[in-house]
């Protein structure tokens, strides 16, 4: 399953934990972050990684059992300026089917569309696949060279307060993240890419479907006679979270996208990932796979 | 202790309401407490599809569901299927195809197939073998589901 086979930020150690006595399932935003007040929740919304997990014993329900299903706030994807929203409800068909991330974000596209299965795509939520922090999320890469800021909600004195973390800072660690347990995801803004926005993603598996990534690439940039800039780069399942790749952004930007600079690129982003080895491939393997993926993802980019 | 909690929700077109714990999938609520078994319990998590029905229009595997986000919503088992002409053209393709050997996948299969033909009316054999990549069979090597579905698809007359 995409949604991650890793620590789930409902798990660490040091949160208190009890055994579950209520479930509520609010229908405003105001009412779920009061809820929230106490940090003692666990939160549902899709369910396809919290059902299971917490089936297995993995997961350890909070005192309260929040299903956040039933706020509007939270749903929806609209174009609010020069930015496209997409509420943590939505789900990842909703997303790949969506007429605004069809026009102006293809590479969410490309990645939703190697999302797990369908059933699983008919569930699952962005805002689960974003909190989940799976170093593999399958959304995350393009959502990190897409440039999203993650939109939270908050009730810290008696009134909403609602703030934009950039997604590049929001991830600290397998399953863990810098939102606190007063805090709900409510969705995430993006950035309308320029005219001369170009953007890939590549995401290596043993099979087509279900499967988890070994690694995933995403490059986006701006490419104007030849020359790539605003360029960002990012990993996934390489290092503990998914990942900016400052070096090989610095290989590329400003730069021509000829054989030297995509080898340069290359080499850089070998260099730059922490792999470990797991039972989808070992570090050497992903390393190696980064190195001639990212030439590759390069040269189609660079022909297109 | 267990935290229970009623629920209320259309179930193949009937109004139901259960008690369930609120810990407890969907999966585990329509065979255990609603008593419909046609859906059935494979791998627990979301690989093989055998548990797969329809909630809202769109398919999805029920062991990933909590039974208590059923509330209010619209749920379509295997059993409610073939009351909708769709499903009996598919059961009917299924056994003239001999797309069932063991059967255990079939109504995973057959919901998922429904789905599929729900968004694309006609599909070819590619588009078959996507959609229904979330569902594993593990007698037939797949050619015969995949036969029947895309006939189902052939067979409905163009709008």
């Amino acid at each position: 399953m995409s949604l991650g086979d890793t620590k789930s930020p409902f798990d660490s150690e040091e949160d208190p934990m009890t055994e579950l006595k209520r479930y509520f399932a609010p229908t405003s935003l105001d009412q779920a972050v009061e809820c929230l007040k106490g940090g003692n929740v666990t939160i549902l919304a899709g369910g396809t990684d919290l059902t299971p997990q917490s089936q297995a014993g993995r997961i350890k329900f909070r005192e309260t059992l929040m299903n956040i299903r039933h706020i509007p706030q939270l749903s929806g994807i609209t174009l609010e300026g020069n930015e496209i929203r997409i509420g943590a409800l939505a789900t990842i068909t909703e997303i790949m089917e969506h007429p605004l991330v069809r026009q102006h974000l293809p590479v969410l596209v490309e990645a939703c569309d190697h999302f797990a299965s369908d059933q699983i795509r008919n569930a699952g939520t962005l805002g689960g696949n974003i909190c989940n922090a799976s170093p593999a999320g399958d959304t995350l890469v393009p959502l990190l060279v897409l440039d999203a800021c993650v939109e939270l909600a908050s009730m810290p004195e008696a009134k909403l307060y609602r703030h934009c973390m950039p997604i590049s800072t929001f991830f600290t660690g397998p399953g863990k993240t810098r939102k606190s347990l007063c805090e709900l995801v409510t969705g995430v803004r993006i950035p309308v890419p320029s005219p001369d926005h170009r953007s890939r993603f590549y995401k290596h598996g043993t099979r087509p479907a279900l499967d988890i990534s070994t690694i995933s690439i995403g490059i986006a940039g701006d490419i104007k006679d030849g020359v790539i800039s605003n360029v960002r780069v990012a990993f996934g399942a390489v290092a503990p979270t998914p990942l900016r790749a400052t070096a090989t952004e610095s290989a590329l930007e400003g730069r021509h996208l000829d054989a030297a600079t995509i080898e340069a690129a290359a080499v850089a982003a070998r260099d730059e990932v922490n792999p470990i080895d797991d039972v989808r491939a070992t570090a050497w393997y992903r390393r190696e796979m980064i190195h001639n993926m990212t030439k590759r993802v390069l040269e189609n980019v660079a022909q297109a | 202790m267990s935290l229970k909690h009623e629920i209320e929700f259309t179930l193949n077109g009937v109004k139901r309401k259960v008690m369930v714990d609120v810990r407890m999938n969907a999966l585990d609520m329509l065979r255990d407490i609603v008593g419909l078994t046609g859906t059935k319990y494979g791998c627990g998590e979301g690989e093989c599809g055998a548990c797969t029905i329809q909630v809202d229009g769109v398919s999805l595997n029920s062991c990933l569901m909590f039974a208590v986000d059923c509330a209010g919503r619209n749920l379509t088992t295997v059993e409610g299927l073939t009351d909708q002409p769709r499903g009996e053209a598919l059961r009917d393709a299924f056994v003239e195809h001999g797309a069932v050997q063991c059967g255990f996948c079939t109504p995973g299969m057959m919901m998922q197939a429904d789905h599929l033909l729900a968004k694309h009316e006609h599909p070819d054999e590619a588009c078959v073998k996507r959609g229904l990549e979330g569902n594993l069979c593990r007698c037939t090597g797949y050619k015969k589901i995949v036969d029947a579905v895309v006939a189902c698809g052939n067979a409905e007359p163009t709008p």
